[in-house]
């Protein structure tokens, strides 16, 4: 045995580089970990496939888009929070509940590393790996160009809106997914939430709400909904108030998170 | 390196660990002992800072592992009970994960890996994925995980379940010899496991310590500590049972009954007789009645002994996280 071989001195690295320095580092080791995850399974093939298969057949088919005869891609992004809805609670799921039913969370929250840290890299990494998907659909953009002269604005704000959309959804998913260590009983409820989401606020929903309930509980019920914000993005529009809403729906289902996995572990 | 004070956890109104102490020093292996659902994994979540305690104070090195839980998980190698692992990566790829939650990067990070897979030899499989592992080859990658940043403390849950006889053989050396510069705390229900590699074992049965000592103190609580086996030619068992049942030195015969052509009789001694003076009257009683001695042995105790009597087996279903 070759204990002589110690390991220099960790103690000393990490007070060489400081904590801030160290809980980047572990925020990032653990979004990599989790992001080779997705593409040493099939998961993520899988799922860029069938994202990007049922985009061109909303937008194309469903939508119009040659039809329209817009430079524009709105015939595409109005399908993203729709399409979202399924599917990222499906990358989602698996992000706390895996790691409960291989007790690895058990590894995981021994290392010195905060429950913040492991939450925020899991978050990051499958959020990076939506916009992986995303940047896949950039022939859509390629197209338009060739064919017209849309506003190249308005085409990054419609794609920065439905990445934060994705956003607000996969942390809704990490919440749930940290519920429970079934997977599909975190999808389902996942999916029922983001649900809320969209049709709080989608048109057709409110104007029938209109009709019998007060204006204000019609606007407090919307003003929870993705759906203007999203809107606004579409526009070509940046609010920051837009902003403000992703943000902290991002935050609260973070936090949320946290204080479940907290109390697993206090029994 | 470990101080354990008074620490109690509750699951709703159940107590799974009620006012456990202890301490462990560099140098020491300390094993934890108990029937299932005794606490034993409880413990060792709370000590690693995996659950928080109900109430009591755990320290690492003299940091508290609630206070302060990331300096304390610095010290803190640890193997869960059955060997977790992300089973999508390979040997190498989670190694390398740990080694740098660990705070290892670029070459020392390389450096532990290869030594930690050197250690629980895993060179042959370093490329492969965990979930095609044998259970033998998984549960090495975790151990190989506890010790990648070479931690002072060490703290393994059942570390030579699912291995077979060979591999347990190199886990518990492995255990021995790090045991010089570490303080380790190892659980298992397996009693040689205590003997082969513990200075110190700890019976621990539905949440309190129940016993605390070296193997060769737990072992003399066996009523059987002391007692004296004789293996004898010439009488008849009724024979040597009145003959013994004669002499001061002896309390109680445990038994008396034929064996081949012999006799075997066990007898413990009587409280008054010092030590040795049960075996010289009887090799005494020997020569007076011209038998013929083939055996006399003294018994040590047996830890098993000692485990049965102070533990209460547990036959209700306990609830186990």
């Amino acid at each position: 045995m070759n204990t002589d071989v110690s390991v220099t001195s960790q103690a000393s690295v990490a007070e060489l580089n400081g904590p801030r320095w160290s809980a980047v580092g572990n925020v990032i080791t653990i979004a990599k970990r989790e992001l080779t995850g997705y593409f040493t399974s099939p998961v993520a093939y899988v799922f860029i496939v069938i994202f990007l298969l049922l985009l061109g057949f909303f937008t194309f088919m469903v939508g119009r888009f040659f039809q329209r005869n817009e430079a524009s891609l709105f015939a595409f992004f109005m399908w993203h929070p729709w399409l979202y809805l399924f599917l990222v609670p499906a990358v989602g799921m698996r992000l706390w509940s895996e790691e409960r039913r291989l007790h690895t969370i058990e590894l995981l929250l021994t290392m010195p590393v905060t429950a913040w840290q492991a939450i925020l890299g899991k978050f990051l990494a499958s959020w990076a790996f939506l916009a992986i998907g995303l940047f896949l659909t950039f022939p859509m953009v390629i197209t338009v160009a060739y064919l017209g002269d849309p506003d190249m604005g308005a085409v990054f704000c419609g794609y920065l809106g439905s990445l934060l959309t994705a956003g607000a959804y996969l942390s809704i998913s990490s919440m749930t997914s940290a519920l429970t260590r079934n997977q599909v009983v975190s999808f389902i409820i996942s999916v029922v939430i983001c649900l809320f989401l969209i049709l709080a606020g989608w048109p057709p929903v409110t104007d029938m709400l209109v009709q019998w309930a007060p204006t204000w509980l019609v606007d407090l019920i919307a003003s929870f909904s993705v759906w203007p914000h999203f809107e606004t993005f579409q526009r070509g529009l940046i609010d920051s108030r837009d902003l403000i809403y992703f943000i902290l729906v991002m935050v609260f289902s973070l936090f949320t998170t946290g204080v479940i996995i907290r109390s697993h572990r206090a029994g | 390196m470990i101080k354990v004070e008074n620490l109690v956890k509750a699951f709703g109104p159940k107590l799974a660990v009620n006012g456990v102490s202890f301490t462990v020093e560099r140098g020491e292996v300390l094993g934890f002992l108990g029937p299932n659902g005794a606490g034993k994994s409880t413990t060792m979540r709370m000590i690693t800072g995996f659950i928080p305690p109900t109430s009591g104070r755990i320290t690492i090195g003299g940091f508290d592992v609630v206070e302060n839980p990331i300096t304390a998980k610095r010290l803190i190698g640890y193997l869960p009970e059955n060997a977790p692992a992300y089973t999508d990566m390979t040997v190498m790829g989670f190694l390398r994960f740990a080694a740098e939650l660990r705070g290892l990067r670029g070459a020392s990070r390389d450096k532990a890996v290869e030594r930690a897979m050197e250690l629980c030899f895993l060179e042959s499989v370093r490329h492969q994925s965990i979930d095609t592992l044998s259970k033998g080859f998984r549960h090495r990658t975790c151990f190989a995980q506890s010790i990648i940043h070479d931690p002072d403390v060490l703290i393994l849950d059942e570390p030579t379940d699912g291995l077979d006889p060979n591999q347990k053989h190199e886990v518990r050396s492995l255990i021995r010899r790090m045991g010089e510069k570490k303080a380790i705390v190892f659980s298992t229900h397996i009693l040689e496991e205590v003997d082969a590699a513990c200075t110190r074992a700890i019976i621990i049965d539905r949440g309190r310590i129940v016993a605390n000592g070296t193997p060769q103190e737990l072992r003399q609580r066996s009523e059987m500590a002391g007692a004296v086996t004789m293996r004898v030619k010439g009488p008849t068992t009724t024979e040597l049972r009145d003959r013994l049942q004669s002499l001061s030195t002896v309390r109680k015969t445990l038994f008396v009954k034929e064996d081949g052509s012999a006799v075997c009789a066990r007898v413990v001694p009587s409280p008054t007789a010092l030590d040795g003076q049960l075996e010289e009257s009887l090799f005494d009683l020997v020569l007076r009645e011209k038998w013929r001695l083939l055996e006399l042995r003294t018994e040590e105790g047996r830890l098993d002994e000692v485990f049965r009597s102070i533990t209460i087996p547990d036959t209700a279903p306990s609830k186990k996280e």
